[in-house]
């Protein structure tokens, strides 16, 4: 059928375009003649084609546009008759013969624009006759068009303040009242159209309005551009009049589509002073027009407006522009019970977004559109509608956005009540908009309580206690945003040590809750924040009179660390007791620096196994013991011995051997009278050599050939060490025959490295000659 | 003339959020040469980031790094210079000039690049340089207290090097300049 229906309408518009043509042909002839009678009478039966009720709107208005270009001919014809003295009021008369209504009005109205171009008569007067006349013709499609060309050729005619047409009886009234007599005829037209054919066709009817809609929203157009509305003229007579024919007419598609129009055609300022009627007809409105929409756009407007013009953010507030359109979203979404969620998030986004525009320094604004949205989302659960969720994410970004700060949204009390709506997906997503802006801004959050807020607002990344069953993380996607998490700690910093406290205590019972696998990455940085505070703390003798003591620090550092081995961090856990068991040794306590050794020793005893792990670990634990003072004789000892121990018992003989001569340097330091041992140092050193010989005794048995002297060598530097800082045990004797060993092992074939590495201790030796004083005195004793 | 960055010790994200704004609007693509790292990143995203600035990168292995492949230490020639690159807490006692030297005729390098301490040092002695850029982050530190963000610059024409130490104290980079010309005949070579 409705392929009939279309082929029906191709042949009909062949068919009328024929005639058409064949008319517009003898109308020509005509003209080009002067025969007005002939002109009349074709012109006339091409215009009787427009009586056709067969075709499209679409198909309509292609015939309606031939009409038009061949009546631009028509009208040169008659004003060039009216030269020719032709009387104007007798050719405005003779048009009215034609037979037919339809092209007796097309062909009034072609007569009246000339009409009025010879200023024969008021141009009102002209005007208000045709605009009546047009009543005539009552088909909604045909009245539409004809009226449309009424609109069209009377445009540059009317009496507006400029105009050539104004004058002492033609004032901008009566253009006024012309338009929107013609705007009100055409939209009872236009909406009429909705009640014709069956109920079935209704799409189709919908979709072929939609097609005509910019006919009747012209009128409003021509009123915009008109000079002499003004806003006293657009308040009192121009939008009372146009909303009253929305509101009358009751129809969604009309009210919809105009509302609309009126809001994109007239200036920002207009709508701002009207404020209260354009949003008084809102609630008038039929139910089901989509008034979310042109609200947003409304407000969207307005935020534009005074985002660009500084200057009439006074007007905002004189007219109360918030309270006003906060009222009107109220009573809309009250109006419309069963609204769908994302109509109502998404006006409760642009209001926001209206309020952080024009006014930036009233967080309480903000803070009362969060809380009716809040109101507004309230025992529906969590939102499952993705356009909703997005729309959400963008309500929630806005405050972010706009102040740069996250300090200041989180003075907004309702904002993590939204945030309680997203799903815990999207609830991750928003944590990381909330992360990215403050490392952006570099924003210190320096109280507890402004921590705790934020953490409220990022629960989605700090804990995995209600992620739904089978929602799998992608594990690199994991890893990125707990290392943001990782990098946000650092931003949380109060100088005061107290505050710092408060706020890494937050931290722990945040971290400790929030699953196992996040704590690899969360525990690390957590540490180094309070070892941080401790310092500054030490730095303002803080720790003397405070309530929290140094040492209930330590015992909370060692209460998260303790967390990792299980996790499995052990590496990462054993390193971290070494910094704090520095940190402790720097604040004198003894028994906690103790302690966190022995952790780190359990650690090491225990956990890592790897070989190549447990060199690194080692040189940490002898570096590390190296540096520490707060020992006792016994403490010292225990761990010392221990380390030397472990030094042993490395797989590899190299490693043994470096990590041996590396444990000298625990027994002697320069600055510390009470820590030269000079016996126990000499002992490391032999026990390296001792090492280093069977070391190279084995890879002259496994691999036959001799073993790199390497390790000679650098056991040689190490005595040269001790020997240049004064150690008795360290004799010239014991230098000049390792001195000696060295050069016989290196009579045999050797590597090149070792060669240039005991030439390089060789020339070190002689530069050392050459200083003045001890030092000197003491290398020129050594005989090479 | 060769640019050599050299930095270190970041400890992103463990100690630090990330490198300076400061740092980071100097460091542009295109001007340096290659880049001499101390290691201890710690993360992926600052690899990636050192490459953006310079592809050809030279990272040894901190004692908090991840990547095992990392080398402990790594020996490279530019212009005439030998560099040596070293994280640091291999040497006991850490950021000892006395053992680093060491280090320096083990590698038999004329210049040994080291980290570990967060603080900026450039020691020269008889055998060469031995330079320390810092804390890029100015990270934590339980050596160091107060640890100012730094990196080092080396500018490298022939036997001559130009070392320039930036520092970010109170907010103001501050840079300082050390030279070292490399005497033309060396004993060293055997």
């Amino acid at each position: 059928m409705i392929a009939d229906g279309s082929e029906d309408e191709e042949k009909w518009l062949a068919a009328g375009a024929a005639a058409f043509k064949q008319n517009a042909f003898y109308m020509q002839r005509a003209i080009d003649s002067n025969n007005l009678k002939d002109a009349l009478k074709y012109s006339a039966q091409m215009l009787s084609e427009l009586r056709t009720s067969k075709l499209s709107p679409h198909k309509y208005y292609d015939l309606y546009m031939r009409a038009f270009d061949e009546l631009r001919k028509l009208e040169i014809f008659f004003l060039e008759e009216t030269r020719r003295g032709c009387s104007v009021i007798e050719l405005y008369e003779l048009v009215q013969h034609a037979g037919n209504i339809l092209p007796r009005l097309y062909l009034l109205c072609t007569a009246g624009s000339v009409y009025i171009k010879t200023k024969e008569a008021p141009a009102k007067e002209i005007l208000k006759d045709l605009v009546e006349m047009c009543r005539g013709i009552q088909h909604p499609l045909r009245g539409l068009f004809l009226r449309s060309y009424l609109a069209q050729i009377s445009r540059d005619k009317l009496p507006d303040i400029g105009s050539e047409y104004e004058g002492d009886a033609d004032t901008v009234t009566d253009a006024v009242e012309f338009v929107l007599l013609n705007f009100t005829e055409m939209n009872k037209l236009w909406v009429r159209m909705q009640h014709q054919g069956p109920a079935r066709e209704k799409e189709r009817r919908d979709k072929e309005r939609g097609e005509l809609r910019d006919l009747v929203g012209k009128n409003l157009h021509v009123l915009s551009q008109l000079e002499g509305v003004d806003l006293d003229m657009y308040r009192d007579t121009v939008l009372p009049r146009v909303l009253e024919q929305i509101v009358n007419c009751r129809d969604e598609i009309a009210q919809y589509y105009l509302i609309d129009c009126i809001i994109q055609v007239f200036p920002d300022e207009y709508h701002l002073q009207t404020l209260d009627v354009l949003l008084g007809a809102c609630p008038q409105l039929q139910p089901s027009v989509d008034i979310m929409t042109v609200l947003s756009r409304l407000m969207e407007r307005l935020s534009n407006y005074a985002a660009l013009n500084a200057e009439v953010l006074p007007y905002f507030l004189q007219v109360e522009a918030f309270s006003k359109l906060n009222n009107a979203i109220g009573k809309v979404i009250e109006a419309q019970e069963d609204m769908p969620i994302l109509s109502a998030v998404t006006l409760y986004s642009s209001l926001l977004k209206f309020t952080l525009h024009v006014h930036p320094d009233r967080l309480d604004y903000a803070d009362q559109v969060l809380g009716s949205c809040v109101k507004q989302l309230s025992g529906k659960g969590k939102i499952d509608d993705t356009r909703a969720t997005k729309e959400l994410v963008s309500l929630l970004s806005a405050p972010l956005e706009k102040y740069n700060d996250v300090v200041t949204a989180l003075k907004l009390t309702n904002y993590p009540l939204v945030v309680e709506y997203l799903d815990t997906e999207t609830k991750r997503i928003m944590a990381t908009v909330i992360i990215r802006s403050i490392m952006k801004n570099n924003t210190l959050i320096t109280t507890a309580e402004k921590v705790e807020a934020l953490f409220e607002l990022i629960k989605g990344l700090i804990s995995d206690l209600d992620e739904p069953q089978g929602l799998e993380v992608d594990e690199d996607d994991f890893e990125e945003e707990q290392n943001s998490v990782a990098r946000l700690i650092h931003m949380l910093y109060n100088d005061d040590p107290e505050e710092m406290f408060k706020i890494v205590s937050i931290l722990k019972k945040h971290f400790l809750t929030g699953g196992p696998k996040r704590l690899k990455f969360t525990i690390p940085p957590l540490v180094v924040s309070t070892l941080k505070a401790i310092a500054s703390g030490r730095r303002q003798s803080f720790w003397k009179e405070a309530s929290v003591t140094a040492t209930k620090i330590f015992q909370f550092l060692n209460q998260i660390i303790e967390a990792l081995p299980n996790v499995p961090s052990p590496d990462l856990a054993f390193r971290l007791y070494l910094q704090c068991a520095e940190a402790a040794n720097k604040c004198d306590e003894e028994p906690i620096a103790y302690e966190f050794f022995t952790q780190a020793y359990i650690l090491y005893e225990e956990e890592i196994s790897d070989s190549k792990a447990q060199v690194t670990a080692l040189q940490l634990i002898i570096g590390t013991l190296q540096r520490m003072h707060v020992f006792g004789v016994e403490n010292r000892d225990t761990l010392t011995h221990k380390a030397t121990g472990y030094s042993a018992k490395l797989l590899k003989k190299p490693d043994q051997c470096r990590a041996v001569y590396a444990c000298s340097h625990l027994f002697w330091l320069e600055d510390r009278e009470t820590i030269q041992d000079g016996e126990r140092v000499l002992l490391c050193l032999k026990r390296a050599l001792k090492i280093a010989n069977s070391a190279q005794q084995m890879a002259n048995t496994a691999r036959g050939s001799t073993g790199s002297v390497t390790l000679f060598i650098e056991i040689l530097n190490k005595y040269l060490y001790f020997y240049q800082k004064g150690v008795p045990q360290i004799t010239v004797e014991s230098v000049e025959s390792l001195i000696k060993l060295i050069k016989n092992e290196e009579s045999m074939p050797s590597d090149p490295s070792a060669e240039s590495f005991f030439a390089s201790t060789l020339q070190f030796m002689e530069f050392e000659k050459q200083k003045e004083g001890a030092i000197g005195e003491r290398y020129q004793e050594i005989k090479v | 003339m060769v640019l050599v960055l050299a930095l270190g010790d970041l400890h992103v994200p463990h100690r630090a959020a990330d490198l300076p704004p400061k740092f980071k609007s100097m460091l542009v693509p295109g001007k340096i040469q290659h880049i001499i790292c101390t290691g201890n990143l710690c993360i992926k995203e600052i690899h990636d980031y050192l490459k953006t600035i310079c592809p050809d990168l030279h990272i040894v292995r901190g004692e908090f790094d991840e990547d095992a492949r990392y080398p402990e230490n790594k020996t490279l020639t530019i212009g005439q210079f030998k560099l040596g690159l070293c994280h640091g807490h291999q040497v006991i006692p850490w950021g000892d000039l006395d053992s680093l030297a060491m280090l320096q005729r083990q590698l038999g390098v004329d210049i040994l690049v080291t980290g570990h301490t967060h603080q900026f040092t450039a020691y020269k002695h008889e055998g060469g340089v031995v330079i320390n850029p810092g804390s890029a982050t100015g990270a934590y530190s339980s050596i160091n207290q107060d640890v100012n963000p730094s990196f080092v610059l080396m500018d490298i024409d022939g036997f001559r090097a130009v070392v320039y130490v930036y520092e970010l104290i109170d907010g103001e980079v501050k840079v300082d300049k050390i030279e070292f010309k490399k005497p033309p005949t060396t004993n060293s070579a055997p």
